[in-house]
């Protein structure tokens, strides 16, 4: 094909030729891609500077670019840009939304609280966080605790008392429940009848003359006191955190998940022998705010058992 | 070299600039009634007040914040997306039965690429003058008038797609607030950006871009094929009359009446080009139906109106269709054909489901959750606990009291705390926490049971909604 046919063509070469008639052709993209292209390299420029960009040898460039936010405790703090910060941000914008409810439950009294939907509805969302940050840890979530190791927030029965001041002073202060082992002062004998006897109490299935003998004990002031806590009635004392011994709730001993009546026997027996210095709650006085606790208060209260 | 090689042309077409010609007739009247009615539409309705009892006084507000659609008397709520997608779906049938029928009425004479292009056209030639004084302005070399006129024409296209893109983003807030705080700088940036992007895009659609829009970016242009038939009526130009046996011939003195055309076999076209001269889309509408003709009609009027000034019978170009022109019959709308009447019946049926489902809508919804962390409670008496969310979603504009029942258990099985009974603001929602706490025995083989909520000013419109209690015996 001639140079000349080649040059009328509507697609345009470079214009070199090798080995007389090899040529390139010349598709140009659109002006607007090539335009589109270059701005992308000069906003690519505007962002290092502007950004956190470049890793250098002991940190990165930080940029111009500035970002103030509130910390935790209230301060207002400038730095360099940072996701982090920006992220601090965000949270006061939410924060600062949420101010309004929390002064209000901070001001009402719990009966007004109670009475008020949509204060309960703000609760119920906003405690919810609040809740799974702090305490679903022990109390799982929802409250349900766990046997042996953190009481069920859900049920009607309170160690220290379910009302809403109670549930409050429980949050800020913390809780050490305590009992002494009884392991030494007392035999095994004693200790089996003592078991059949606190068995019974819940209605469980136990020999009549040992829960008859574990009542005595449990009433004699030399060889126990048993009673000194968890009352004459065995209904327990909520001022020490002396549990109710009557009803079907069991906090330490799995008497629900043992099979036999032997291991229900031995489910009781472990605690009274070796006492019980676990049931400790960490104060939240210092860690939260009072509107925070007192959010969580009935937020708790709503669990279901509250009083 | 390569085979092929012929056939290589460049990938991009650059802009070709039309200078569309002005006319007058049936059509263009048709689509100045339109342009007025849309634009008094769009640029009016975003002020129009209605008093409500609950939420912003504007007829139309989409507040996308409170998740509400105002929509004058109706307030949509996200859960009324079914509504959003009948009214998607009856606009998609809509289209393909008016298109079956008549070919593309609504690129020709609705779409809003060619309402704004007709109006930033008339901008142009309001400054620049006529087809030929805006050729030959585009010709001249830059100059002072060249500059002033080009300036101009490009400000108010600017302005026009301010407003255009304001009136859009009043729609989504109080408009006469947005109105007050876009201009003293003080409103969400989020508008701002919506008329920025929106002033941007509207400028080169219908200033720069035009009919480049229609015939690249469009898919509508590129499937509309699939719903024509022979029988389709579309704007058509008359070949067999047109053309006769030896084609176009211009107004000679030897030519000048039909007689004497036909007599030497020329067709009745004059080849005066007025139709191309007047086509928004730069085409040539003689080469047949193409993808480019968006069936605006002003042909029609630039033909019609150098038939009659010359005394021929007008129509030359036409709406017809296939069929009748090649048999030369007359055009008829020809509706008796299984495509027309399953569009026409999906889009009955749609448009009736619709008008049902906007009628009949309750005026509260309601959603009972049960809470499953714990499932269910053991409680100290050995009775069993079940806890449930109740969500009541008032969707009328008037506050509305609720009582809360059980059914399928005993009355004082149920406890709903202080809110027994329960007020809900107009438009909005409330949760109530709800317990049921029943006797081992009683629990065991209680397994489904219903809450009832009953607004108190419209006891009829009480539901029952169904719950499960929850209890698996021996694991506590």
């Amino acid at each position: 094909m001639s140079k000349e046919k080649l040059q009328s063509q509507a697609v345009q070469t470079t214009g070199h030729a090798w080995d007389g008639d090899l040529q390139e052709y010349n598709n140009p993209l659109p002006r607007w891609w090539v335009w589109a292209f270059y701005a992308t390299i000069v906003f690519a420029i505007a962002y290092w500077v502007y950004f956190p960009a470049w890793p250098i040898a002991n940190g990165f460039t930080h940029g111009l670019g500035k970002i103030t936010y509130t910390d935790d405790k209230g301060v207002r703090k400038t730095t360099d840009w940072n996701t982090r910060s920006d992220l601090m941000v965000d949270l006061n914008a939410h924060a600062k939304l949420q101010q309004p409810y929390f002064e209000k439950v901070e001001a009402l009294p719990f009966d007004k609280i109670a009475k008020d939907p949509d204060l309960n509805n703000f609760i119920a969302s906003a405690g919810k966080p609040l809740f799974a940050d702090n305490c679903a840890a022990c109390h799982q979530t929802g409250g349900a605790g766990k046997r042996g190791f953190a009481p069920n927030l859900a049920d009607d029965d309170w160690l220290y008392g379910g009302t809403y001041e109670k549930i409050q002073e429980t949050i800020s202060g913390g809780r050490h429940g305590y009992m002494p082992p009884f392991g030494e002062a007392l035999s095994g004998e004693q200790i089996a009848q003592l078991a059949s006897y606190v068995l019974s109490l819940s209605g469980e299935q136990v020999d009549a003359s040992q829960a008859e003998a574990g009542k005595a004990l449990f009433h004699s002031e030399t060889a126990t006191g048993c009673y000194y806590c968890h009352g004459n009635d065995a209904k327990g004392r909520q001022v020490i955190g002396a549990p109710n011994l009557t009803d079907k709730i069991w906090l330490w001993a799995d008497v629900p998940g043992a099979a036999t009546p032997q291991k229900k026997l031995a489910a009781v027996e472990t605690v009274i022998k070796h006492g019980l210095n676990k049931g400790v709650m960490p104060a939240w006085g210092q860690r939260l705010k009072p509107e925070q606790i007192k959010v969580l208060a009935v937020y708790v209260h709503e669990l279901g058992g509250g009083k | 070299m390569q085979a092929g090689i012929e056939e290589q042309s460049a990938l991009y077409q650059k802009r070709i600039p039309i200078f569309p010609r002005s006319i007058h007739g049936p059509f263009r009247n048709f689509k100045w009634g339109v342009l007025g009615l849309a634009y008094g539409i769009f640029f009016g309705l975003v002020w129009l007040p209605w008093p409500r009892g609950e939420g912003p006084h504007q007829a139309i507000l989409l507040d996308i914040a409170a998740r509400k659609f105002y929509v004058f008397g109706l307030v949509v709520y996200p859960q009324d997306l079914i509504w959003l997608s009948l009214l998607l779906f009856i606009a998609a049938t809509l289209l393909f039965f008016i298109t079956s029928l008549i070919g593309r009425a609504f690129c020709g004479y609705f779409c809003f690429q060619t309402v704004w292009t007709d109006c930033f056209t008339w901008v142009e030639r309001m400054i620049q003058g006529e087809r030929p004084a805006r050729i030959r302005l585009y010709k001249q070399p830059w100059h002072a008038e060249k500059i002033f006129k080009l300036g101009a024409t490009h400000f108010i296209w600017l302005l026009l797609a301010f407003w255009t893109a304001f009136t859009f983003t009043a729609y989504f807030t109080y408009a006469p607030q947005l109105f007050g705080d876009f201009f003293s700088g003080q409103a969400n940036p989020a508008a701002y950006w919506t008329t920025g992007i929106l002033t941007l895009s509207t400028y080169v659609a219908a200033g720069l871009a035009r009919e480049q829009i229609c015939t690249y970016i469009c898919p509508y242009a590129r499937f509309q094929s699939v719903m024509y038939d022979p029988e389709t009526l579309t704007v058509s130009y008359d070949e067999k009359r047109g053309e006769g046996k030896l084609g176009r011939a211009a107004l000679r003195t030897d030519v000048k009446t039909l007689e004497a055309r036909h007599a030497k076999g020329f067709g009745d076209c004059i080849d005066c080009t007025l139709c191309v001269q007047v086509c928004p889309a730069g085409i040539d509408i003689r080469n047949g139906l193409q993808y480019a003709c968006i069936s605006c009609g002003l042909c029609i009027d630039a033909c019609n109106s150098i038939m009659r000034s010359i005394g021929f019978p007008p129509g030359l170009i036409r709406y017809d269709a296939e069929s009748t022109l090649k048999q030369g019959q007359p055009p008829r709308l020809h509706w008796k054909r299984l495509k027309v009447l399953g569009y026409g019946a999906a889009l009955s049926a749609m448009t009736g489901f619709l008008a049902y489902s906007v009628m009949s809508r309750v005026a509260f919804d309601q959603a009972v959750t049960q809470v499953r962390q714990p499932l269910y409670v053991l409680l100290s008496s050995g009775e069993i606990r079940n806890r449930y969310h109740i969500h009541i979603d008032n969707r009328t504009s008037r506050d509305e009291t609720y009582r809360l029942d059980v059914r399928g258990i005993p009355e004082q099985a149920a406890d709903f705390g202080n809110f027994r009974r329960v007020m809900v603001k107009g438009g909005k929602s409330l949760m109530v926490q709800a317990s049921v706490t029943l006797p081992p025995a009683q629990a065991a083989r209680t397994h489904a049971f219903e809450f009832v909520i009953t607004p108190l000013s419209r006891p009829q419109d009480a539901h029952a909604s169904p719950a499960r209690f929850y209890f698996q015996k021996g694991i506590s």
